[in-house]
């Protein structure tokens, strides 16, 4: 079964656990600055967002990259930049809609959410399920429960 | 490291930066933050230094943990001698700021001198340079963050900063980092203004890396984090609603201090209380809470963000406040309602917003404004002399002379003096509730006996986050205790105040300690830090804080005389509730908590003491 992350902005309370897990995972150092996925503050709202990469099925950063330094990992359906092919021209980061592919200075590469080969740091870390791992064919899985829910057939029930 | 090892030397006399390395061998006796920059500061300063004198030193610091994925792990510690109390001073914070710091590369940035003109500092990882910040002088703690971000181009950078009671020589200025968390008590805010530094604007991103075995502190971590999810308080009551929590449960135990202590308690506590802030308000069928928050790598998440009633008198033509913003707090909501009668919650929210806009202790202001209400009932404070009627219960009053404090206009600039100098120069000192001439928070310590011990032996002035016995006397943590009988409280209050001192000394926030006890926080120590960090070391750690404290304000000029509570808590009995016909026992909790310690009769730590910890 193939997963993908699922987020559920309502849940976030921006403690930023998500973007240490992401850091350590690849970097080997807890640092936001280093995270793939980021949570973004709209104080004036109220609301608290996290942010990464939906894994296009038609992934624009794919198709654009002039040397094939993005792969589509079979086993997750992650994207997933092969740093030693990439030259750090960044025309992914141009081409992809939602600016989740992102260029890092210290590497002269990219870097682009991966899932963590299957088992992506964030969602272990996030303490309140607003970022969780799930079948990738039923993400509006929860929603669904609770509008059935909702559903009112206590007459049928009852009968 | 668990430590970056770096110092930042900041001389705004010189306007010079220097990096210098941690002594590791302090790191060792005092752990972190509280602990290391209080023994920095003591090494550093003379206690009989001017708060607001060039020779007074600034502190910011984290810990150990700030900064790492330990919960709560983001804290950081302003320490200094307080402006409000002549005291040592370290006001904690939350936010994001702390871990940035850290992200940065420093354990701590010593400020020294005064700078001749308004700046600011800027730190982006190791390099740190002081910048003009004239044009940010009067301006807001909001408005000076949303302004260097955009000088900065850069809205990640995290900020602290003083806002107008800062500048203005409000006694009991706070340092606002991140919109709406605070150093809040002791007036670090008016030592900064002192010093014409306006604010530190940080961007880190070296991260935190090389723990000293960074498998196990994960592991210990995460062993922590289940601690606090499956804890009643921490994993439902707190993030649920927020510190709020408390104010019907202290109301009922007839501890929650009404009308400056007048009464213990207040009739319209439930219209303040969190549950009405979940409620649906008749005007705009909205809920005055919007959500909670979560400060940086906090599991809990108790912090409250809130919509004001848009038609409410207090922000009628003012949409700069119509916005989700923090608050309502338990001790602001106290300090700002209770304290002086007013059961307005809306109004409870404006004067706590013009706080965090303004940079001032809602606390120390809420109670300030008590005492000037009852000079006000009195009738020694007149309608002229406050510029409107002020008695007790007007949530106009109140509305009005927070801005009036925040601007230093007119009556404000007697509030800003606090309740001691206010009461002081009054002629009725003994109407001030307060300690080292820092007021109480929330907690009437006729009906919680232990918290006024908690009060009076406090390094700081008056302080529930020195020892917050409330846990033990009312929530039965970790052991209940009879909230209304002095016995048993002077080993309560050591005990708890030496706690106290490591979990501050941590990186880590005080809220954890309702799970969490030195067992739940040793391993994450431990495996982050080298040094062996066994309980017993920290358990000596946490005493040698408390008592390194105390020699810096005995040296001050604090004696046993400065340990003790205003006459009305200990001749005026509770009038209602479970205390009724109580007051507190301070002055037979004292000798015995002075024997507990090892101190002599005065208060005095012995030879003996200070040869066990090494002072």
């Amino acid at each position: 079964m193939q997963k993908s992350l699922h987020i559920d902005a309502n849940k976030c309370t921006g403690c930023l656990q998500c973007e240490m897990a992401c850091s350590y995972e690849n970097y080997g150092v807890f640092n936001p600055a280093k995270s793939r996925i980021k949570i973004f503050n709209f104080e004036h709202e109220g609301r608290k967002v996290p942010y990464t990469c939906t894994q296009c099925a038609e992934a624009w950063c794919l198709n654009a990259c002039p040397v094939d330094a993005i792969r589509v990992d079979v086993a997750t359906g992650a994207k997933v930049v092969n740093e030693s092919t990439c030259v750090g021209c960044k025309v992914c980061t141009i081409a992809c809609p939602f600016g989740t592919v992102n260029y890092v200075a210290d590497t002269g590469k990219v870097q682009k959410c991966d899932l963590c080969g299957g088992d992506p740091a964030c969602a272990t870390a996030c303490p309140t399920g607003a970022i969780t791992y799930v079948d990738a064919d039923w993400t509006g899985l929860d929603k669904m429960r609770a509008w059935a829910g909702k559903t009112d057939n206590a007459t049928r029930a009852s009968a | 490291m668990a430590w970056t090892r770096k110092v930042l030397r900041v001389d705004l006399t010189n306007g010079t930066c220097k990096p210098e390395p941690l002594n590791m061998e302090w790191a060792q006796q005092y752990l972190g933050q509280r602990g290391l920059a209080t023994k920095y500061f003591v090494a550093e300063v003379d206690p009989k230094v001017d708060p607001l004198s060039p020779a007074n030193k600034l502190i910011m610091t984290t810990g150990p943990l700030t900064g790492t994925p330990a919960s709560t792990g983001g804290r950081y510690s302003v320490v200094t001698k307080g402006a409000l109390t002549g005291a040592i001073a370290c006001s904690n914070s939350g936010g994001y700021f702390g871990a940035e710091l850290k992200f940065a590369g420093w354990d701590m940035i010593i400020f020294e001198g005064k700078s001749p003109k308004p700046v600011y500092l800027s730190i982006e990882n190791d390099k740190a340079e002081l910048k003009d910040a004239s044009h940010l002088w009067g301006k807001t703690t909001w408005q000076t963050e949303e302004g260097i971000k955009k000088a900065h181009q850069d809205p990640q950078v995290r900020i602290c900063s003083i806002g107008r009671a800062g500048e203005n020589g409000v006694m009991y200025a706070c340092i606002v980092n991140d919109l709406h968390r605070a150093a809040g008590r002791s007036g670090v805010g008016t030592v900064m203004g002192s010093k014409n530094l306006k604010a530190v604007a940080v961007r880190g991103t070296l991260g935190v890396s090389g723990l000293k075995d960074a498998k196990a502190f994960i592991a210990a971590a995460a062993a922590g984090k289940k601690v606090l999810a499956e804890n009643a308080v921490t994993g439902q009551g707190l993030p649920t609603y927020g510190t709020q929590v408390l104010m019907n449960v202290i109301n009922e135990m007839g501890a929650l201090p009404t009308r400056n202590h007048r009464d213990v308690q207040f009739e319209e506590a439930r219209k303040i209380s969190a549950e009405a802030m979940a409620e649906k308000r008749p005007t705009d069928g909205k809920s005055h809470l919007v959500t909670n928050a979560a400060c940086f790598g906090c599991t809990i998440a108790c912090g409250r963000i809130s919509k004001i009633d848009e038609t409410h008198f207090s922000v009628v033509n003012k949409p700069e406040y119509w916005g989700a913003s923090g608050g309502l707090e338990y001790e602001a909501a106290w300090a700002l309602g209770a304290a002086n009668g007013v059961g307005d919650l809306e109004a409870l929210q404006y004067a706590n917003l013009i706080c965090n806009e303004d940079g001032f202790d809602p606390i120390s202001f809420g109670a300030t404004v008590g005492a000037a209400m009852e000079l006000y009932e009195l009738g020694i404070l007149k309608k002229e002399d406050i510029g409107m009627d002020a008695p007790f219960g007007s949530a106009k009053a109140l509305c009005e002379l927070a801005q009036m404090t925040a601007k230093g206009e007119g009556f404000g600039k007697i509030l800003g003096l606090g309740s001691a100098r206010m009461c002081e120069k009054y002629g009725k000192p003994e109407l001030s509730m307060s300690v080292k001439k820092q007021e109480f928070p929330a907690y009437d310590s006729r009906g919680i006996q232990g918290m006024g011990l908690t009060y009076a032996t406090s390094n700081r002035g008056a302080c529930h986050l020195r020892s917050y016995t409330v846990a033990s006397e009312v929530l039965g943590i970790p052991v209940k205790t009879d909230p209304l009988v002095t016995e048993g409280k002077a080993e309560l209050v050591k005990a708890f105040q030496d706690a106290t001192a490591v979990f501050d000394s941590a990186g880590l926030c005080i809220f954890t300690s309702f799970a969490w006890s030195l067992a739940d926080i040793q391993p994450q120590i431990d495996a982050a830090c080298e040094g062996g960090w066994t309980m017993e070391k920290l358990g000596e750690v946490g005493e040698r804080i408390y008592n390194m404290e105390r020699l810096f304000n005995n040296a001050a000029g604090f004696t046993a005389k400065d340990d003790d509570l205003p006459p009305r808590l200990k001749t005026e009995p509770a009038k209602t509730g479970p205390a009724k016909g109580l007051v507190n026992g301070i002055d037979k909790m004292r000798p015995e908590y002075y024997q507990v310690r090892g101190w002599d009769a005065n208060g005095v730590p012995t030879k003996d003491t200070l040869g066990r910890l090494k002072l």
